[in-house]
């Protein structure tokens, strides 16, 4: 049973008025709710159905279409080392070959601790910082193979847990609307008038 | 390596010898995402100045700014906000953050060291274009980003510079931060609408679904990159007439470039835009400073992934739109990655076709279908499984993705005369394209690498296409 | 015929258009867009796609995602054809483009059949070589094409996509991933037309597939069309799967009679045996759609529980006999039942499941008798005075300003309607004003709906009409009452009071009548229809209750399953003197007949039926009818024959062929003149019969207000229940509800009654004990009982404890 929590569901709802429709609350309740099991459920997917009232496969074919979601528990921490072209010329295969090798894992496993999961990965857009790679989307630059040893010292210890939060934990921040300051969202058919700051007769384009 | 909680300095940004800074100058400062430092050197007096001339004032200055889009495409900016039908409302504001552009890093700087900046542009254009909500998509795997961001804009709606009654005028907006999710064609702007929408990010057909027109929601909604909007401060504060006088007519400003690679400096650059050439840029002091152990420059990627590629003949070419399409390729989103003698091409381009054969959205079938099948021969080509029938093969699956000439490059070397971009295509977007552009250069210019690598084909097996 | 089956069963609809337009060109118009097709200029219409002008000037441009009647998504690349708009030639998707004047398309040229052929391969490199195993094979737009304007071989050597082999992703299909082309079509019809979006692309890039949630199937009242319209074998119909090959088949165009809504279908036969119905895309009617209980009924046709024979009551119970004795046996009780009671004893009850000749032949008999009790309904319909009000078509509902539902559940009776009013909804043409004791399949789509007490629409309306933001829009335009029997445990009287208050409101206001049975409009209109209420389906059963019923003749109806007060149907079939049933199938009802005669079935025979709108179109006789049987029509006219001492010389007894029927039909009923044989046959979309002004008798009255310690009892149809036709469908079979008393939660919370547990529904009659439902889409404070339910437990039946004469149902709950 892995349907959101109360507190997350409160959140959900929160989420979803930040939208003029709500379908487009969809991505970021799937990310809710990686943040809250580490992947995303079946339960979970049903649960947001129902949030969004729209049907489970629709949820479904959204969530499989995008990268970041997945769909098995993966490691704690998530190792994805970039493969294109500007980090493959400063040695990605080396590095991946070498953190398989430290890991213990084939890229695209996860370790048996659960601790983690090695994935090649595409441009992270750090291409002049390659080789890189990203735990849990977090940059680590020019990685040489020494520092990798050092990073996976660091996250087996502890030492880097407040800077490398959980898999699933996008931002430890979130944006908070204040209440007093929002506009709000209207659906568009609400809509028919130019806003107050444009001139009435013109139309600013 | 740097862990990056907290940036000492800002990763392979260089601001030496003495370029004009648009949207880079505040990289420097640790603090330089906060509030207090951006209020310190100039902040948000572009919105106050947009907010004294008035909305038509304000785009009038963008317009005259002739501000070319960063995305990749280079349309300028204020013509496209003109592009909204009169009269239909809402519009909305969708902004490019979805930096994944093999080679690109520019986008994801301005969001990580300068939030206050992008957020002022957002501000600035909704006032201009009457756009009534904002949504800043940001690309799911820039955790930092959407921390600095999501900070920038507590800050800012705390001071009264997002959302009701801004500065006390009527103008109020909100800005909405909203988490990609892994997928490179969502930079496409009719994808990044789709996923805007809670839609699996697949594009939509142009016509009918011009953005301006008919965008989120079926609404007309602008949708502009990161860096185009992030000149927007400077341009109210400043001006048009400031802005124009740096580059050139064609490309004024600044732009700025990664360069990656084999350099000895690769870094990102805010160049003056139009003038600087590759050979600056590879080998000026001030930027890449040349090629690393002084090798030899093989060939070089001028505008990110999905550009064909330039030789040393191309190293002349000034920073320009036209005159890169002249030359066979594009400037697209300002990447350039360089390949020293030493690099294996076949390899090198392998990279790039598993790249957007990885990232097509399947909807069309010569990218689905003619990405991995290319992808399936260079992987054979490269594990000497090769033949030489795969080298054709590769032309002639190219030509159900792009039919007619590919641009290319010239080459003295090789006695090739260039074919100026762009290419006609089949498919619905520039994925499909983009997957065939890098293997058709690299096998074009370089045709002796991928032979090398090959054995001569046995009788090709006829196979039918169905059964009768 | 591989060559037609393929256009038929590859959206008819485009095919058919071409078929249809061809001949005329439209004359100069306004709307009219002159292009340049392959040199030639020739004329398209405002905003028609370049894939549908080409299509229509005879330049068939190949394509696989295009489908006339969904949106286009230009995913598949295969219409890409050279389009100058005077920047020069450009490969554009036909099938995205709207022609615009001077714009010239060149759908032959050395670039277009480059392009053409590279698609191809590229759909190709990873569709599998099993055509000779596809039950597609000879029939596949992908076969097809990749013949016509594929490259003839592939070049792709790697290793191709694999996928497990089919899985059922319902009771009825199955997929095939591994042959899915990804057009999006059974997605988008799954999304646009039926609106059940349970199938879905999963998955990115080459990896994409077509899935459904895990656990989740595609159910689905209209899932048969997606596999008529892949365009490849990846979708297939249990009922059909290997079963014929296309080239077996030979087919026909016919009407199904599985509801009143007659869409057009291809009956398709193979060795004398129907193996598959597919839809026709006829404008006014279907769009080419067809829901799952008309397309896959045909199973029951080759069932082995037909009745083949004919049989007589002997001391042995029913025996098999000959026709000459089964028929001597019938005139023979005919008269008996003359000489002691008079035209007055008999009875005829039934009539809609046949075609407007069988109801016209019996009608003409009943006549000849003085037969006065005669009903083709049973207890579950309108009165006939309905067809008397301005009659609406389909197309005048899905446009006109308002449609006002005073009725049924359309999803669940008229599956084809309801695709067609949702359709016109959703894109804004029309809006609905929904009055309905519960909510239905359209409420999502309603502009408005209203949840008057069972009983008690009449005042609903009323209210209604009060509000006056919906008067303005009732004003605004065109306002069409889709009107049905909403509620099995109410009086008609509720809907006819409504009805009238509605008409007297609205004097403009048209009406769609929305009674179920395949040809109940063709029957009442023909002359089955009962005189008055004195003599309809209720009075002519508690007459036969009464002892006053000599002999009672059952036409294709079966009152112990048909009717909502099973008691008086019970009560009716023991008290009649005499039975005589004519029908397909042993029901309850010929169990307890003296003579049973074997009726011939649909595609048995040819005919004509009449749809909800008056649309006569042609039903098709396709096989030979089981063992002896006969049509319906055939019978009347010998027993006519047989009587003509009592009954004269009727010109129906004279007639040898169904067109002889068919036109003395036209040429004795008002209203039908323009219906001849000849005009049936002809006119693609049937001939629209007048409907004959008469004024509602009787404006009924409203029940009285619920008390609140009883629940408002509401029976009404799902799609799949027990009737003989599903039953004996081994496809859809599997696929109807049972029995259960539907609650809001919250109701059923005060009641303390959980999901499953029994309750008892008491009435002062009797009571039944049916397991619970939760179910928030039941207005509170009713009970909702699917009608004619299967019910493994034996707590009885829900029609037990309905009262025929009382204006509604209320029950006392108990928790078991
Ligand atoms: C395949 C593809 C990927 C793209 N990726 C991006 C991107 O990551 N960021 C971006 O700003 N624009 C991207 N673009 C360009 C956008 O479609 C759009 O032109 C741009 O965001 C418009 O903003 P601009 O006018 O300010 O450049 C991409 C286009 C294509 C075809
Ligand atoms: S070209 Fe590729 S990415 Fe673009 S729409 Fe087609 S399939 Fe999708
Ligand atoms: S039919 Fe036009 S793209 Fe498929």
């Amino acid at each position: 049973m892995s349907r959101l929590t109360d507190s997350n569901v409160l959140l959900a709802h929160e989420i979803i008025r930040r939208y003029p429709r709500s379908k487009s609350a969809l991505i970021p309740l799937l990310h809710l709710s990686q943040e809250q099991n580490g992947y995303v459920t079946n339960d979970a997917m049903r649960h947001i159905a129902e949030l969004l009232d729209i049907t489970p496969a629709e949820v479904i074919g959204t969530a499989t279409f995008y990268e970041m979601f997945k769909f098995e528990p993966v490691g704690t921490y998530v190792i994805n080392v970039c493969q294109t072209l500007s980090c493959a010329l400063m040695g990605a295969d080396e590095l991946m070959h070498h953190a398989e090798d430290v890991l213990g894992v084939k890229a695209g496993s996860t370790t048996a601790d659960g601790m983690f999961t090695l994935e090649p990965a595409e441009c992270q857009a750090a291409c002049t910082e390659a080789p890189c790679l990203q735990v849990n989307y977090r940059h680590q630059y020019r990685v040489t193979t020494a520092e990798f040893d050092e990073l996976v010292d660091g996250l087996r210890s502890g030492r880097l847990a407040d800077e490398i939060p959980p898999h699933g934990t996008l931002g430890r921040n979130r944006q908070n609307l204040p209440a007093d300051r929002t506009v709000g969202a209207v659906p568009p058919e609400d809509v028919t008038e130019a806003p107050d700051w444009i001139p009435v007769a013109g139309d600013a384009s | 390596m740097t862990a990056q909680g907290s940036y000492a300095w800002t990763p392979g940004y260089f601001d030496d010898g003495d370029r004009p800074q648009i949207v880079t100058g505040r990289f420097p400062y640790e603090d330089s995402y906060t509030l207090d430092r951006y209020l310190e050197t100039g902040g948000y007096e572009g919105l106050k100045r947009a907010l004294e001339i008035g909305p038509e004032a304000t785009s009038g200055e963008v317009k005259d700014s002739t501000l070319l889009g960063r995305g990749g495409a280079g349309f300028p900016a204020g013509v496209k906000w003109g592009f909204t039908p009169q009269g239909v409302w809402p519009r909305y504001l969708v902004v490019n953050g979805d930096e994944s552009e093999p080679g690109t890093y520019k986008d994801r700087l301005l969001m990580e060291r300068d939030p206050h900046q992008l957020i002022e542009g957002c501000l600035i254009a909704c006032y201009a274009a009457g756009l009534s909500q904002c949504f800043l998509y940001v690309r799911g795997e820039m955790a930092l980003a959407h921390e600095r961001i999501a900070g920038a804009l507590d800050e800012a709606y705390a001071a009264g510079y997002v959302g009701t009654d801004i500065l006390g005028t009527d103008f109020s907006v909100d800005i909405i931060l909203h988490w990609g999710a892994g997928a490179y064609v969502v930079g496409e702007e009719t994808a990044l609408i789709e996923s805007l929408e809670g839609e699996r990010g697949m594009p939509r057909l142009k016509p009918p679904y011009f953005p301006a027109a008919i965008g989120l929601y079926g609404q007309p909604t602008i949708v502009n990159n990161v860096e185009t909007l992030a000149n927007l401060p400077y341009i109210a504060a400043n001006g048009s007439a400031a802005y124009t006088a740096i580059g050139t007519e064609t490309s004024p400003g600044t732009r700025m470039i990664a360069v990656s690679g084999h350099v000895k400096r690769p870094g990102v650059y805010e160049i003056v835009n139009g003038s600087t050439t590759f050979r600056d840029l590879i080998y000026g002091d001030d930027f890449a400073q040349g090629i690393r152990d002084d090798n030899d420059l093989k060939a070089f990627v001028p505008g990110g992934g999905s550009a064909p590629w330039f030789l040393p003949d191309q190293l002349d070419i000034p920073f320009e739109g036209k005159e890169a399409s002249a030359a066979g390729s594009m400037l697209g989103s300002g990447a350039v990655m360089v390949m020293d003698s030493t690099t294996d091409i076949p390899e090198a381009a392998l990279t790039l076709v598993r790249f957007y054969a990885h990232e097509s959205c399947g909807k069309c079938v010569p990218c689905r279908e003619g990405g991995t099948w290319l992808l399936r021969i260079v992987e054979r080509i490269c594990s000497g499984h090769g033949t030489t029938a795969d080298l054709d093969q590769i032309l002639e699956v190219g030509q159900s993705i792009c039919p007619g000439d590919m641009p290319h490059a010239s080459s003295e070397r090789l006695g090739l005369e260039a074919v100026p971009f762009p290419y006609k295509m089949t498919t619905i977007c520039f994925v499909g394209p983009s997957a065939y552009a890098p293997i058709h250069s690299a096998l074009t210019l370089f045709r002796d690498e991928f032979e090398a690598k090959v054995s001569p084909s046995p009788k090709r097996v006829r196979i039918p296409v169905a059964v009768a | 015929m591989s060559e037609d089956v393929t256009t038929e069963t590859e959206d008819a609809s485009a095919e058919d258009d071409v078929a249809v337009d061809v001949e005329p060109e439209p004359e100069p118009d306004p709307n009219a867009v002159t292009i340049e097709l392959n040199g030639r200029s020739v004329e398209a219409r405002k905003g028609e796609l370049v894939i549908a002008a080409a299509e229509r000037h005879g330049s068939y441009i190949p394509h696989f995602c295009y489908h006339p009647r969904m949106s286009s998504v230009g995913m598949c690349r295969q219409c890409l054809v050279e389009v100058d708009t005077g920047r020069g030639p450009q490969l554009q998707p036909s099938c995205m483009i709207t022609v615009s004047p001077d714009m010239k398309v060149d759908t032959e040229s050395a670039t277009t059949k480059r392009a053409q052929e590279g698609m191809l391969e590229l759909l190709l490199a990873n569709h599998p070589l099993d055509c000779p195993v596809c039950d597609k094979g000879g029939e596949c737009p992908l076969q097809d094409q990749a013949f016509s304007h594929g490259p003839g071989e592939s070049r792709y050597v790697e290793e191709k996509r694999h996928y497990e082999k089919p899985i059922p992703i319902s009771e009825l299909v199955l997929l095939d991933r591994e042959r899915c082309i990804l057009c999006d079509r059974c997605t988008r019809f799954a999304d646009e037309v039926a609106g059940d979006k349970l199938i879905h692309f999963i998955e990115r890039g080459n990896q994409t597939q077509v899935m459904t949630f895990p656990d989740e199937p595609f159910v689905s009242y209209f899932s048969g069309n997606t596999v008529q319209i892949c365009p490849v074998g990846a979708l297939t119909a249990e009922p059909y799967r290997f079963k014929a090959r296309p080239w077996d088949l030979g087919q026909q165009e016919s009407t199904c009679m599985g509801c009143s809504t007659g869409c057009r279908i291809v009956v398709q036969s193979s060795r004398d045996e129907v193996l598959r119905y597919n839809g026709v895309d006829s404008e006014p009617v279907n769009h080419g759609w067809l829901c799952d209980r008309g397309r896959f009924g045909f199973e029951a046709l080759s069932s082995e529980h037909r009745l083949t024979e004919p049989m007589v009551r002997t001391d042995v119970g029913l025996t098999p006999t000959s026709w000459t004795s089964a028929m001597a046996a019938t005139t023979g009780l005919i008269r008996q039942a003359l000489e002691s009671g008079g035209p007055s004893s008999i009875a005829l009850i039934g009539g809609a499941r046949g075609t407007n000749e069988d109801a016209f032949a019996w009608a003409q008999l009943a006549d000849g008798l003085g037969i006065e009790f005669r009903d083709p309904q049973l207890g579950d319909g309108l009165p006939a005075a309905i067809l008397g009000l301005p009659r609406a078509t389909i197309d005048e509902a899905c446009s006109a300003g308002t449609v006002i539902l005073l009725g049924p559940d359309v999803k669940e009776e008229l599956g084809a309607l309801y695709l067609r009013l949702r359709g016109a909804a959703r894109d804004g043409a029309t809006k609905i004003i929904e009055i309905a004791p519960n909510d239905t399949g359209l409420t999502n789509m309603a502009w408005k709906s209203l949840r008057p007490q069972p009983g008690r629409q009449a005042s609903a309306v009323r209210e209604l009409f009060a509000d006056p933001e919906i008067a303005e829009q009732i004003a605004s335009g065109d306002v069409v009452v889709v009107v049905g029997r909403s509620n099995l445990a109410e009086s008609p009287a509720a809907t006819m009071a409504a009805l009238s208050e509605i008409v007297e409101a609205v004097p403009t206001a048209t009406v769609l009548p929305a009674l179920r049975r395949g040809n109940v409009i063709g029957a009442l209109s023909v002359g089955l229809a009962p005189a008055d209420a004195d003599h309809d389906a209720i009075a002519t059963l508690e007459a036969a209750a009464g002892g006053k019923i000599e002999l009672l003749i059952l036409l294709g109806a079966d009152p112990l399953c048909d009717v909502p007060d099973h008691d008086l149907a019970r009560r009716a079939l023991a008290g009649a003197r005499s039975i005589v049933s004519i029908d397909t199938f042993p029901t309850e009802s010929t169990r307890q007949a003296d003579v049973v005669l074997p009726a011939a079935a649909f595609t048995e025979k040819a005919g004509s039926t009449t749809n909800l709108e008056g649309r006569v179109n042609d039903v098709a006789h396709r096989v030979t009818t089981k063992g002896t049987s006969r049509p319906d029509w055939m019978i009347a006219a010998e027993l006519a024959l047989d009587l003509d001492d009592i009954v004269g010389d009727l010109p129906i007894a004279m007639a040898t062929s169904v067109e002889e029927i068919t036109d003395l039909l036209a040429a004795t009923v008002p209203g039908f003149a323009a219906a001849t044989s000849e005009a049936v046959e002809r006119e693609v979309d049937g001939v629209v019969v007048e409907s004959q002004p008469s004024d509602l008798a009787d404006r009924g009255d409203e029940a009285s207000v619920r008390n609140s310690y009883s629940y408002r009892l509401v029976v009404s149809h799902k799609m799949f229940d027990r009737a003989i036709g599903t039953a004996m469908s081994r496809g859809i079979s599997k696929l109807s509800v049972s029995a259960a008393a539907h609650l809001h939660p919250l109701d059923a919370d005060q009641l303390g009654a959980g999901e499953g547990g029994d309750v008892r529904l008491v009435t002062d009659r009797s009571s039944v004990v049916l397991p619970v439902v939760l179910d928030p889409r039941i207005e509170r404070g009713n009970v909702w009982v699917p009608f004619n339910a299967s019910s493994d437990q034996g707590g009885g039946r829900v029609e037990s404890i309905i009262d025929a004469r009382a204006a509604v149902t209320d029950v006392k709950i108990e928790v078991l």
